[in-house]
């Protein structure tokens, strides 16, 4: 199936010279939900607002469904609806009057039915005629989905939508957000959280001082870069490793009263058979034992740890 | 053409008038009516008629000229400068809108407000004096012209100004002494011969003599000159408008 968005040779450099991006060449598939992770200061947003028209690129080209966003820029933009990182929000507007706002920008016909059915799935109903400026931090993020969600778009952009969020609404947006791609809706979204990233998304992007470092499904890129580790609680302590143990690189923990075996996932022998076989000969008992893997966060402060 | 984005803007932009009445509307009929008391009434009593029309009906044109320069520009400057300054204008510029459309809604808006608030001032002026329009039609046509040109000015200003005293500073430091200056009180003839010539540097000079001459007949340079003059300004926005939107100036790095 064709990507839902191209993006070519995309490079972005600002005025003052700085290049937020550099050179990034990506596919988004339709019904994907991507979640590009970063540090502050990587090029996350630049990206996603030369996507959107709002910065232009220096270099490159972005296809959305198949449209050029700059020179056939309104079939590109009409499919994409966007959360902003910032609670750039009107102060003096209802709520309702601002939703029905984004939805006329996007040229679509009024359709109070839809907004309603918006504002409920967003918990938004009972204030749809509040002024924005009385609602909490929260609900103004709420606003901000509504609007990116009024001209019902089929990308749907979230730049750090949970930043600042308790976690009850953080909860509420996730929901929002699989009962979107359950609709068909692909979704770009930038996070700090990284175990959010971990439990939505289909497909992880790094990217670090303006470079796509890699794209990867979750699943592979955990399988991948994800370290396994086998921790044994030992019966009797140890003051130190036995010489015959060696070979095997194992790390006494908790005061002597744990050995931590690290393995790779992809190898062709993991060692445990054999280090469970020389444990035995060693005399060394245990009592229990289990496995733990790399968190998408080790993975991510070890890629971008990295030098480029 | 996405005429539901221009309707939007518009309403939106009109909706913040109406939320703002007291300061779109109360407030420029209310200082007028303080003009026609003190200058019509109070000093006016004491000057003879200018070319046979008296004192407190020859400022009509002038006043109306002074609120539509003025509150043109305070709409479209603010209603672009304030999603500048909030951040919301993100949504504008990620909207399947061309530039055109943007335009249209918001100076579209300010113009408006500015032709109703002129219009309002003129039944108000009515009020105070005997009023005789010569030419309606042109009466109109000065009217919608310079509310829309002095409503794109005022758009240039608010995508120019990085701060709110920028905003203000080219209203009250360059438009209305302008305008105050530009014969809306007095017909250019009554200054001595060296000040009539640096007076027809002042482009209002131009706007408020054409207005008044589609009230009154009476001109201080031909009617010709001064629709020409709008003309010109009108082009200088457009062009300015059109280069704002080409290079992204202040809209997109």
């Amino acid at each position: 199936m064709a990507p839902v968005i191209s993006v070519s040779n995309l490079s972005k450099t600002y005025a003052s010279g700085f290049r937020a991006l550099k050179n990034v060449n990506l596919d988004i598939a339709r019904g994907e939900i991507l979640a590009l992770l970063g540090p502050n200061g990587a090029g996350k947003t630049t990206f996603i607002n030369i996507v959107c028209g709002i910065v232009k690129a220096s270099e490159g080209t972005v296809l959305v469904s198949g449209h050029d966003n700059v020179t056939n820029f309104r079939a590109a933009r009409k499919e994409i609806g966007l959360v902003p990182q910032e609670l750039t929000t009107d102060a003096f507007e209802t709520v309702w009057a601002t939703v029905s706002f984004s939805r006329g920008l996007f040229g679509k016909p009024p359709n109070p039915q839809f907004i309603e059915k918006v504002l409920k799935d967003l918990s938004l109903w009972d204030k749809k005629d509040a002024r924005i400026r009385t609602l909490s931090g929260g609900m103004k993020r709420r606003v901000l989905i509504a609007k990116a969600l009024a001209h019902e778009p089929q990308i749907l952009f979230l730049d750090e939508p949970t930043a600042g969020v308790d976690v009850e609404l953080r909860k509420a947006m996730w929901d929002t957000v699989r009962r979107l791609r359950a609709s068909g809706v692909t979704i770009i979204l930038t996070t700090h959280y990284i175990d959010e990233a971990e439990e939505m998304a289909d497909r992880i992007g790094v990217v670090n001082h303006g470079e796509l470092i890699l794209v990867e499904e979750k699943r592979e890129l955990m399988r991948k870069l994800g370290k396994k580790q086998l921790v044994l609680q030992l019966h009797d302590t140890l003051d130190a490793l036995p010489p015959a143990l060696a070979s095997h690189k194992l790390e006494l923990a908790q005061a002597g009263t744990e050995l931590i075996y690290t393995y790779d996932t992809q190898g062709e022998r993991t060692g445990i058979t054999a280090l469970l076989k020389d444990l035995g000969e060693a005399g060394i008992r245990f009592k229990d034992l289990h496995t733990t893997q790399s968190s998408l966060e080790e993975i991510f402060v070890n890629l971008v740890k990295r030098p480029t | 053409m996405n005429w539901r984005a221009v309707q939007a803007i518009y309403t939106f932009e009109m909706a913040r008038a109406y939320r703002t009445l007291a300061q779109s509307i109360v407030s420029p009929v209310l200082s007028t009516s303080l003009y026609f008391v003190v200058f019509g009434a109070a000093i006016g009593s004491r000057i003879t008629a200018v070319e046979g029309v008296s004192y407190g009906a020859f400022i009509v044109p002038g006043l109306i000229m002074l609120s539509l320069l003025t509150q043109s520009m305070a709409n479209a400057s603010f209603g672009i400068y304030f999603p500048r300054f909030t951040g919301t204008i993100f949504e504008i510029l990620s909207a399947p809108i061309s530039t055109t459309e943007i335009v249209i809604g918001y100076v579209g808006a300010a113009a408006s407000k500015s032709i109703i608030l002129g219009v309002i001032i003129l039944a108000t002026a009515g009020l105070f004096v005997p009023l005789h329009i010569a030419h309606p039609f042109w009466m109109l046509f000065f009217l919608v012209l310079t509310a829309i040109t002095f409503s794109l000015f005022g758009f240039i200003l608010g995508v120019w100004a990085d701060g709110f005293e920028k905003l203000q500073i080219v209203p009250l430091l360059v438009i209305t002494p302008l305008t105050f200056l530009g014969g809306s009180f007095y017909s250019i003839s009554m200054l001595p011969p060296f000040w009539q010539t640096v007076t027809l540097a002042n482009p209002v000079v131009y706007l408020v003599s054409g207005f008044r001459w589609s009230f009154y007949e009476i001109a201080d340079v031909d009617v010709s000159i001064s629709l020409a003059m709008i003309g010109l300004i009108l082009g200088a926005c457009l062009v300015t408008v059109w280069w704002i939107f080409k290079t992204g100036y202040r809209l997109k790095s």
